[in-house]
């Protein structure tokens, strides 16, 4: 196997993410190389080598200074195509999934995504997917060259190897295509790090689309209160504007681990799961009983959360008091 | 204007979904409907449309499935859509992403839409990214994951989350654009809507009228395989209660079992 493993960079740093499959690629044996691509980043390549990358390519560009996914599948189809990669690996997120799919159709190449394992069986690499709600998973692979993967967010931890030195850094250059270029971005993200911090929080009170109104979630406020917790949110109500983005937890948003997770009104779909699955305990309250998060609550309540939330708050108030 | 929007026929949500230990497939046989997330992008074209003023605007739904699908498409017809472009062939069936994507940007290359709109995913696959491959094929500017989409002087921006907050992307028309399911709030069909959908223009296309042949889609133009299925690790005990008007009682209790308070 001859892997590249895309490095993804934010603000001066490798994501931890894309460190955990080059770790795992590391592993599988054969050739590991990383590819990173942006303006003035070429200092953050040399450090992959401690998990495993003998060599980094590196495109240093101002045309690929912001996060945009076209501009890369042009960088890494010249790198595929002129050092022959055969196993392409992504950790996945907003802008590595439009890439890896991006790549894969210049490069008619398969991908399979949402991958929460990757193995080699009998000489072969074998994927591993969790379908229909994660109650199948399903055993994929490929069937040409080369291969593109990519990995659900949160599934390897970055291990660096205790006698790994610098990785091998390289430059190269890539045309980039006129529609490429098209795309611009004219406001870029910045992380908010204001208000409480959902990540260090033993226990969460979240809530969800079930709340009804944004008025509701005064009622998560008060049992995360009560509970000495902390507010989290999903991803739909803080693009509807209910709850600030600090608080959302999930794919795009925090991943957090507390010993106490309740979830109001959350229907539990995969985007949320990454980022809330491996709390302690896990608490649904949801009207809907097919909704995918009571596959994975410790204790999950079919019922209305406008009646049980206020209840549950005012008797853990009585206990604190008592 | 003119606005595709690319729409995935899905088994409906209130059937019990399986994969077929055969063919190792979705099992497609049961009940099918316009896969929710895509009815955003619809309300989203509609949107552009009657916000845009012109008399010469359109919207038509572009669908890779079997034939069956036309029923469930109609919902987007009695929304406001204007006509359904279905591409349905047997040739067509077990096509991946790199596949499925060759099928649509063909259909679309034919309708030389403005704006080509997806939703946020598949319900079925959990699938969200066919939108970039579409893109790349049809050589167009992407933006992904928008929740406020807003079309000025042939240009579009959208306003989308990632990771780290909120950026803003900017792109000319043509242009691919896929939409969260926070963009907007559906509408409902109206009675008089629902009654003329039947009658829009809905058309089923071969893949050789689109000028693919057998080998670029399908199990053959597809490069992905699936080798078997299995069970997933298990979870450790999870118990669901109905509420009788105790609950809050016996999340409490569950909480001091667990010594969790």
């Amino acid at each position: 196997m001859k892997a590249l493993v895309f490095l993804e960079d934010h603000e001066g740093k490798l994501q931890k993410d894309s460190l955990g499959v080059l770790s795992k690629a590391a592993k599988l044996g054969g050739e590991v190389e990383g590819v990173l691509l942006g303006s003035e980043i070429e200092g953050l390549a040399a450090g992959a080598g401690r998990y495993g990358a003998g060599r980094v390519h590196v495109m240093d560009d101002v045309l690929l200074a912001r996060p945009l996914p076209q501009p890369r599948v042009d960088a890494i189809e010249t790198l595929v195509r002129e050092r022959g990669f055969d196993t392409v690996l992504f950790a996945a997120s907003v802008l590595s999934a439009d890439l890896a799919a991006g790549l894969a159709a210049r490069l008619d190449a398969g991908l399979n995504w949402d991958l929460t394992d990757i193995v080699v069986e009998d000489g072969k690499l074998v994927g591993k997917r969790p379908a229909l709600g994660d109650s199948v998973y399903v055993d994929v692979g490929w069937s040409s060259e080369p291969r593109l993967a990519l990995i659900r967010s949160g599934t390897f931890e970055p291990e660096a190897g205790a006698d790994a030195g610098d990785a091998e850094v390289e430059r190269f250059e890539s045309r980039l295509r006129d529609f490429s270029l098209e795309a611009t971005m004219v406001e870029q993200a910045h992380e908010e790090s204001e208000g409480p911090s959902i990540e260090d929080a033993d226990v969460i009170v979240a809530g969800g689309r079930g709340l009804g109104s944004p008025e509701n979630f005064a009622l998560i406020e008060e049992l995360a209160k009560a509970l000495g917790g902390a507010v989290a949110a999903t991803r739909a109500v803080v693009d509807a504007g209910w709850y600030p983005y600090a608080a959302q937890v999930g794919q795009t948003g925090k991943t957090v681990s507390p010993k106490l997770y309740i979830a109001c009104g959350i229907s539990g779909a995969i985007q949320h799961k990454v980022g809330m699955q491996s709390s302690a305990l896990i608490v649904a309250i949801n009207k809907d009983p097919n909704a995918p998060i009571f596959e994975y609550a410790d204790l999950g309540v079919v019922g209305d959360l406008h009646e049980i939330v206020p209840k549950l708050t005012e008797l853990v108030r009585q206990r604190r008091a008592a | 204007m003119k606005i595709a929007v690319c729409a995935k026929y899905v088994p409906d949500a209130s059937t019990s979904v399986r994969i077929d230990p055969q063919t190792k497939r979705l099992d497609r046989s049961g009940e099918g409907a316009l896969n929710p997330f895509d009815v955003n992008a619809v309300e989203e074209a509609l949107r552009l449309k009657e916000t845009g003023g012109e008399a010469a605007a359109e919207v038509v739904i572009v669908s890779v499935g079997p034939e069956r699908a036309l029923e469930a498409m109609r919902k987007a017809l009695a929304m406001g859509a204007d006509r359904v472009v279905l591409i349905s062939d047997d040739g067509a069936v077990g096509s991946d992403l790199v596949a499925t994507s060759r099928i649509l940007a063909a259909a679309l290359s034919r309708e030389e839409p403005d704006l080509v709109l997806f939703g946020q995913q598949a319900s079925d696959s959990d699938g969200a990214i066919l939108w970039a491959a579409v893109a790349e094929r049809l050589e167009r500017p992407l933006i992904s994951q928008v929740a406020e989409l807003t079309h000025e002087e042939g240009k579009v921006r959208g306003k989308r989350q990632t990771e780290y907050g909120y950026d803003v992307i900017e792109a000319p028309l043509p242009a691919v654009v896929a939409v969260s399911d926070a963009i907007n709030e559906p509408r409902y069909p109206s009675l008089k809507g629902i009654m003329g959908a039947k009658k829009k223009p809905q058309e089923t296309v071969s893949l050789s009228e689109l000028g693919l042949e057998a080998g670029e889609v399908g199990e053959a133009g597809s490069r992905t395989e699936v080798y078997a299925l299995g069970e997933p690790p298990a979870r450790g005990d999870t118990q669901k209660i109905e509420d009788d008007g105790s609950a809050a009682e016996k999340i409490l209790a569950f909480l001091q079992e667990r010594k969790a308070l």
